[in-house]
């Protein structure tokens, strides 16, 4: 195994950790204000459908990005409507999103575009192109260092880079400003978020928001930034992939990120049996490294790897006074 | 089988007969849907195709889960639609057991297989590992850096049927070639992961291949817009995908699944049935696609190759061995 081999795995892991990321980072703000958000997937999938079409139309990947947001923004309102003001169970609110996302889609591309519920390939424009990071062709020539920059970190699409910088925005958005502290009280103890006067109801919707947008540039990213166009059931199940993510990293922005890094480390190993093979020099199935994410999530539920203790006030609809 | 359902089946069966002389067949498209680009959307083509000659109708479902099989097939049935036909495997074995209620109705099945044919059914198979194997010739031959890419949907038989063809042309073209086979998944949604194929087609760029074949559905998508990128051939399958990114797609491999749903229609009650029908190269059921998108790639010493090599499978003087034959293939390990 040579450098050339491991900045192919890197870039490769980054470029798969990416959707895992937002939508984990979703799933954060959603889970630690008490709204338990199964609808990852349906937000994601809904982006990618709404900012392929309009970049399409439009030729703006800009205008299909907002579009993305605004369609996914769409979900999570309806999941606060359910959830929240209505106190519906969250789980099957989040179930029905998801179910709702995959014929919708599929439905409007159908009507719209009528190729089978695909939309048309994305030309210039309509796509994130790559981003080269500035220095990255001068500092090629440093030894080992100067082809990781160049390769590896630089040359991926902006969202990429919006993803990197969502998770110390959310850690300090979290432990260091004043609607952090109530977004995690909110999840730990509504009652009291309460007494103290602030609206559980308003930060439960607010951190509602801040999913929808997250989602929506996860969808966005998988269908310009990686893709070239919307096809159904794109996201493939990497909505549930970010919630094993969440639980693995115990709700927490820092950990997220190395949850979803080895995630997609595995992802992108699993697409390289030779390598797999040379190293430990057996074959292992490529079943195996696919499941093992999941795997892995049981280990740490299983409490072999420390606790993951969620929110306490997770999944339970608040009820001011009966 | 109920009692009562039989009589049902008879009442309708007899109604019918009084009323309508001349029945219309009907189509019943497998869970990808009857535009999915590929499989489904030819035999969508060769039913409009067949409305287009004979100036008839059809009636056809798509159905969105497994339990949807049985109802449409004994609607139809009942409503007395002749000949039934109906696309991908999954759907064969509960078409047995319907056919048997429905003596007189044809049923034809594409892709599928049974243990025993009855009397009335017609299963239609094609030779994939033949097409495969003359597209694998083409990547052989237009590959420079000899390693050539497969990258399949749901790790399935058929699936591993199509690569064995491939790695078997491109073996035949350039022995010490270096075939990368990859598979997408295990379960269903292999099938509709445009992202992973794009990786996929990455890491099998960075290993060096330059031509990748994509057995894949809706993730071949993904394979053919990184390929297309990173400026590298690649070859679609089922329809002629050529026209996605002209210039940029090698070939096509064909499954003419259209051909087939139109010659069933068009025989009507009168379809011989109780038989599989196996349609390969000599029936031009299965072939590379050659247009105005991929001439510019294609040399007319590939083109003699390939057509050379075709007629020899066609005279039997060259075997393609099937994956089928003993669950394994000669020249790749997947």
């Amino acid at each position: 195994m040579d450098l050339d081999t491991l900045i192919q795995i890197g870039g490769s892991t980054i470029r798969l950790s990416t959707p895992l990321l937002l939508a984990c980072l979703a799933g954060l703000f959603s889970e630690r204000s008490g709204v338990i958000d199964i609808g990852l997937e349906g937000k994601m999938l809904i982006a990618a459908f709404f900012s392929a079409a309009f970049a399409f139309s439009t030729g703006s990947v800009w205008i299909g990005m907002l579009a993305g947001i605004a369609a996914s923004m769409a979900l999570s309102g309806l999941h606060g409507l359910a959830s929240i003001t209505f106190r519906g169970n969250q789980l099957i609110s989040g179930v029905a999103l998801n179910f709702l996302a995959s014929g919708v889609t599929v439905l409007i591309a159908q009507v719209w575009f009528g190729q089978g519920g695909r939309t048309p390939s994305l030309m210039q424009g309509g796509r994130f192109e790559p981003i080269t990071l500035p220095f990255a062709e001068a500092l090629r020539g440093v030894p080992v260092l100067g082809p990781i920059y160049a390769d590896m970190i630089s040359g991926h699409s902006f969202l990429v880079y919006v993803a990197l910088l969502a998770v110390p925005l959310t850690w300090w958005t979290l432990y260091r400003t004043r609607f952090g502290l109530r977004l995690r009280a909110v999840g730990e103890a509504p009652e009291a978020v309460d007494t103290a006067g602030v609206s559980v109801t308003g930060l439960r919707y607010s951190s509602l928001v801040i999913t929808g947008v997250l989602c929506g540039l996860a969808g966005a990213y998988l269908a310009t930034g990686l893709q070239a166009g919307f096809v159904r059931e794109m996201s493939a199940g990497r909505g549930y992939i970010a919630l094993a993510a969440l639980i693995f990293a115990k709700w927490r922005p820092w950990y997220a990120l190395f949850a979803c890094l080895l995630f997609g480390f595995l992802q992108a190993l699993s697409l390289r049996p030779d390598v797999v093979e040379s190293v430990v020099s057996t074959t292992i199935p490529v079943q195996v490294m696919d499941a093992l994410p999941y795997i892995l999530t049981v280990v740490i539920l299983a409490g072999f790897v420390g606790k993951a203790i969620p929110p306490r006030a997770g999944g339970e609809p608040y009820v001011k006074e009966r | 089988m109920t009692f009562f359902a039989k009589t049902l089946g008879t009442v309708a069966a007899l109604a019918l007969s009084a009323g309508a002389a001349l029945a219309d067949p009907a189509l019943i498209y497998d869970l990808g849907g009857k535009f999915d680009k590929s499989f489904n959307e030819a035999a969508f083509n060769g039913a409009e195709k067949f409305v287009a000659d004979t100036g008839g109708s059809y009636r056809d479902i798509e159905i969105q889960s497994e339990a949807q099989r049985e109802q449409a097939l004994r609607r139809f049935a009942e409503n007395g639609f002749n000949p039934i036909v109906t696309t991908g495997f999954a759907i064969a074995s509960i078409m047995g057991e319907v056919a048997k209620d429905y003596p007189d109705t044809k049923f034809v099945n594409v892709d599928g297989w049974l243990p025993e044919v009855p009397e009335n059914v017609l299963l239609i198979n094609f030779q994939e590992h033949q097409g495969s194997y003359l597209v694998g010739m083409m990547a052989a031959m237009a590959s420079e850096s000899g390693k050539v890419g497969f990258i399949g949907g749901m790790d399935i038989p058929l699936i591993r049927h199509f690569g064995c063809g491939y790695a078997q042309g491109a073996k035949a073209v350039n022995p010490d070639i270096e075939i990368i086979a990859n598979m997408t998944g295990t379960t269903p949604t292999a099938w509709n992961d445009p992202v992973k194929g794009s990786e996929l087609a990455n890491a099998q760029i960075s290993q060096g291949a330059d031509v990748i074949y994509a057995a894949a559905g809706g993730t071949g998508v993904g394979v053919l817009q990184t390929a297309a990128d990173e400026g590298i051939l690649s070859i679609g399958v089922d329809s002629n995908q050529n026209h996605l990114h002209p210039g940029k797609v090698l070939t096509s491999m064909l499954k003419r699944v259209d051909v087939a749903v139109y010659e069933a229609m068009k025989a009507g009650e009168g379809l011989e049935t109780g038989k599989f029908m196996t349609l390969g190269l000599a029936e031009d059921g299965v072939g590379y696609a050659l247009d105005d998108n991929n001439a510019p790639l294609v040399s007319d010493d590939m083109k003699m190759a390939v057509d050379a090599a075709r007629q020899q499978i066609i005279d039997g003087g060259l075997n393609v061995v099937a994956y089928y034959d003993n669950d394994s293939c000669p020249v790749l390990d997947f």
